[in-house]
């Protein structure tokens, strides 16, 4: 009975002091990513790679149209129309702009503080981590995200994404996720906690290179880089200076006006961050 | 003047007819209670077919998945969410009649405020199912509560969808106390007139009702205090389900306006709700005595205010986004008025806004038929506001990969229905077993009115029909 007692008052102690403090910021590391569209050319192997670490479920081309779909990192297409504003009357010749878009992982989560059994939460690694065991299914993050980058197990996608002997071929350093809970990218959290455990037993600090996303893998370009933020030694912090981007601010003041670092929807305050790299066009 | 107007009856004028026998009140309303006619079962088994089609598409879904509704990614929230609010506003009128209007003491809710006030509390019986189909995973619904876990896990307090479950329960069981203690001096006269099961359900119900001074005394100021107590709760209820959008960031959600701009919308539809309802027990109990048409004028009056009120919330909302510089909401709004669900957007201004003004004319407002349809059309307007809130800004957020145009499925539509159907079983099960006419503050309506004068009654009845009205009395000289 204390231990009853004592966790619960802990619990609510440890919350309320969250609360007054604005949530976690006692940030050991701060995981994100930068992606130069430039380099991007939109095939696909990102969200291919995704789909094979993460066990993501492949829903089928009925569901896929009905946008049921699972793909955590998906490659959006642009085209400037020339009559929307494009200057350039044969910019569709030129095809399309490639937006690989995954969670943002956003410092200031709007997805976070609506949940109602809080089963999405920031991390110390300043991850928005996802709990599936104790998400319930209000939906309401998706509903709150800007990038609309949360999946919901609309269906118990497993026996038909993985009939036997397919299930053999899953990754298992993470779950499948049953029907009714909310998933998204969670910067492949199996390798950053796979990394950790390996430079502890090294008994070293995790360094830079240490961890490597599926997706990062995969780039054939090498658009995609991945590391921490509050490591300033780091490539990806190296960009973040070099862009002149900061966090903790909803507009960008840069000396430099033509660098191309931007962080999308920042101007709503959610600290997105993922670092793109605007496309050039030699127009 | 007199040729133009016909006569004008009591039955026209007076709220009531304050010459009722005592006796007649307690047997109209008890043979209201009997001898279910043919009608009542077909419209009970039309109910519970209904529910039972909700109950199919419940199983349905919780075999298949979410995915059966054609909810997306860009659409998490639809028909059930819309329908949540929908029922939640239903519940409010119940409320204003019998605790606010209990309150500045206007009388004439007397023969009125029962069935409301159990309509209150059947609408938000109704409304706490569709949070709860509406999860992923209906089974941990109760992670929502704050119970003692041994691992310290609490709900998320900072989210709206808590203080729903908060609100919604507390307001749901202060309603249901309101409702049966303001019951309990007639379910002692039920007590005193029937035998059989009904006679042991009112004997336990009535506590021992014997009407004494002293029992008097506690019932009117338990029946104050919680009619004092539930005011706040009405109007906090449907602000923090207006949070529910408020609170998010989504354009075309984040308003600032949308908490009385819920409440507005909650009790303009309960009033729609009250006009139904009225007409339909009217018609089939045949309590043209104690329903009557100035009690209905009344009710149609107030009702056409808060439409006003409504509409003029709505007009700030959209002023407020077409002026602000917010693009997107600016886009949502431009949407809702002119894309793929601009049909029911202008349906809902049409029913809403529009459809209100019929309530000006006298003729409409007494007329049995007409404000049948009208209360069912004004609460179609409000239905599709729900809709409108929801799905609009969903086909329609922040992210262009997320645009697109969603239909509800029909395991939603069936949900959908079948909530209709569960109120429907609720509300014409509590019509039997417990009596919808309020019969001691009927009694003590009519006290009152046989004991004071109404100037404005008289000089209408004299002007009418020639004939002087009473002499004014005052209500002193008359007390008991």
């Amino acid at each position: 009975m204390p231990s009853l007692l004592g966790n619960v008052f802990k619990g609510w102690s440890d919350y309320s002091k969250g609360i007054e403090q604005g949530g976690n910021q006692k940030y050991e590391h701060m995981f994100s990513m930068s992606i130069d569209l430039d380099k991007c050319t939109g095939c696909n192997a990102c969200s291919t790679a995704c789909y094979a670490e993460n066990n993501l479920a492949w829903v089928g081309e009925y569901k896929f149209a009905s946008r049921q779909s699972m793909h955590w990192m998906r490659i959006e297409r642009y085209f400037d129309e020339p009559d929307v504003g494009s200057s350039d009357p044969e910019s569709l010749d030129r095809g399309a702009s490639f937006l690989p878009m995954m969670c943002q992982q956003c410092n200031a989560a709007p997805c976070e503080p609506v949940c109602p059994v809080a089963a999405t939460y920031h991390t110390v690694d300043a991850l928005n981590a996802q709990v599936y065991n104790r998400c319930i299914g209000s939906r309401y993050c998706a509903n709150n995200c800007p990038f609309r980058v949360r999946y919901f197990n609309f269906y118990d996608n497993a026996p038909t994404a993985w009939p036997a002997p397919m299930d053999q071929g899953l990754n298992p350093d993470l779950s499948v996720r049953s029907k009714g809970v909310m998933e998204k990218c969670t910067f492949c959290i199996q390798r950053i906690r796979g990394a950790n455990e390996t430079a502890k037993r090294e008994g070293r600090e995790l360094k830079d290179g240490d961890i490597v996303t599926a997706c990062q893998q995969t780039c054939p370009t090498s658009a995609i880089v991945f590391g921490d933020l509050l490591d300033k030694t780091s490539e990806i912090s190296k960009i973040w200076k070099r862009q002149q981007v900061k966090l903790g601010t909803y507009k960008q003041e840069k000396e430099n006006k033509d660098l191309r670092g931007y962080r999308i929807f920042e101007e709503l305050n959610i600290e997105p961050k993922v670092l793109y790299l605007e496309r050039v066009r030699e127009v | 003047m007199s040729e133009n107007h016909q006569h004008l009856t009591n039955e026209q004028v007076k709220d009531i007819d304050e010459n009722i026998a005592w006796a007649k009140i307690n047997n109209d309303v008890l043979n209201s209670m009997k001898n279910p006619r043919k009608g009542y079962w077909v419209a009970l088994v039309l109910s519970a077919l209904l529910f039972g089609v909700m109950i199919y598409a419940e199983v349905y879904q919780y075999r298949n998945g979410m995915g059966e509704t054609l909810l997306n990614t860009s659409h998490m929230w639809d028909l059930y969410i819309s329908s949540f609010v929908f029922w939640i506003g239903m519940s409010h009128s119940g409320t204003l009649l019998s605790a606010i209007l209990h309150l500045v003491h206007a009388d004439w809710r007397k023969p009125i405020y029962r069935f409301a006030e159990a309509m209150t509390t059947f609408s938000l019986l109704t409304a706490g199912l569709f949070p709860v189909i509406h999860l992923g995973r209906v089974w941990n619904f109760y992670w929502v509560m704050p119970y003692m876990s041994d691992r310290g896990i609490w709900p998320n307090f900072r989210s709206p969808l808590i203080w729903d479950a908060f609100a919604i329960t507390s307001y749901l069981t202060s309603s249901v106390l309101f409702l049966y203690i303001g019951m309990i001096p007639d379910l002692a006269i039920c007590r005193d007139n029937t035998t059989g099961w009904r006679k042991t359900l009112y004997t336990f119900l009535s506590l021992g009702w014997r009407g004494d001074d002293r029992q008097w005394r506690h019932f009117r100021f338990t029946y104050l205090m919680i009619a004092c107590f539930l005011i706040p709760l009405a109007v906090s209820v449907h602000s923090i389900v207006s949070m529910d959008f408020a609170m998010a960031i989504m354009p075309g959600w984040h308003v600032t306006t949308f908490p009385p701009y819920f409440v507005a919308g909650a009790l303009y539809s309960g009033c729609a709700a009250i006009i139904t309802l009225f007409v339909l027990l009217r018609y089939f109990f045949k309590f043209e005595e104690y329903m009557t048409m100035p009690i209905l004028d009344k009710v149609c009056k107030l009702t056409f205010v808060i439409a006003m009120v409504w509409t003029y919330l709505n007009l700030i909302e959209f002023s407020a986004v077409w002026y602000g510089h917010d693009i997107p909401s600016k886009e949502v709004l431009i949407a809702k008025a002119t894309g793929p669900y601009s049909i029911f957007f202008w349906g809902m201004m049409f029913f809403g806004s529009v459809l209100p003004f019929s309530l000006l004319s006298k003729a409409v407002r007494r007329n049995m038929k007409i404000m049948f349809f009208i209360s069912i059309f004004l609460n179609v307007g409000m239905f599709l506001e729900r809709w409108m809130i929801v799905t609009p800004t969903l086909s329609m957020g922040y992210h262009p990969q997320g645009f697109n145009v969603m239909w509800p499925g029909w395991v939603e539509w069936a949900m959908v229905g079948g909530s209709f159907g569960w109120f429907g079983l609720l509300f014409l099960v509590f019509v039997k077993v417990f009596p919808c006419v309020s019969m001691y503050e009927v009694k003590e309506m009519v006290y009152h009115r046989k004991r004071t004068t109404y100037a404005d009654v008289d000089e209408m009845m004299e002007l009418h029909s020639g004939v002087p009205g009473p002499e004014a009395q005052t209500q002193q000289s008359g007390g008991a």
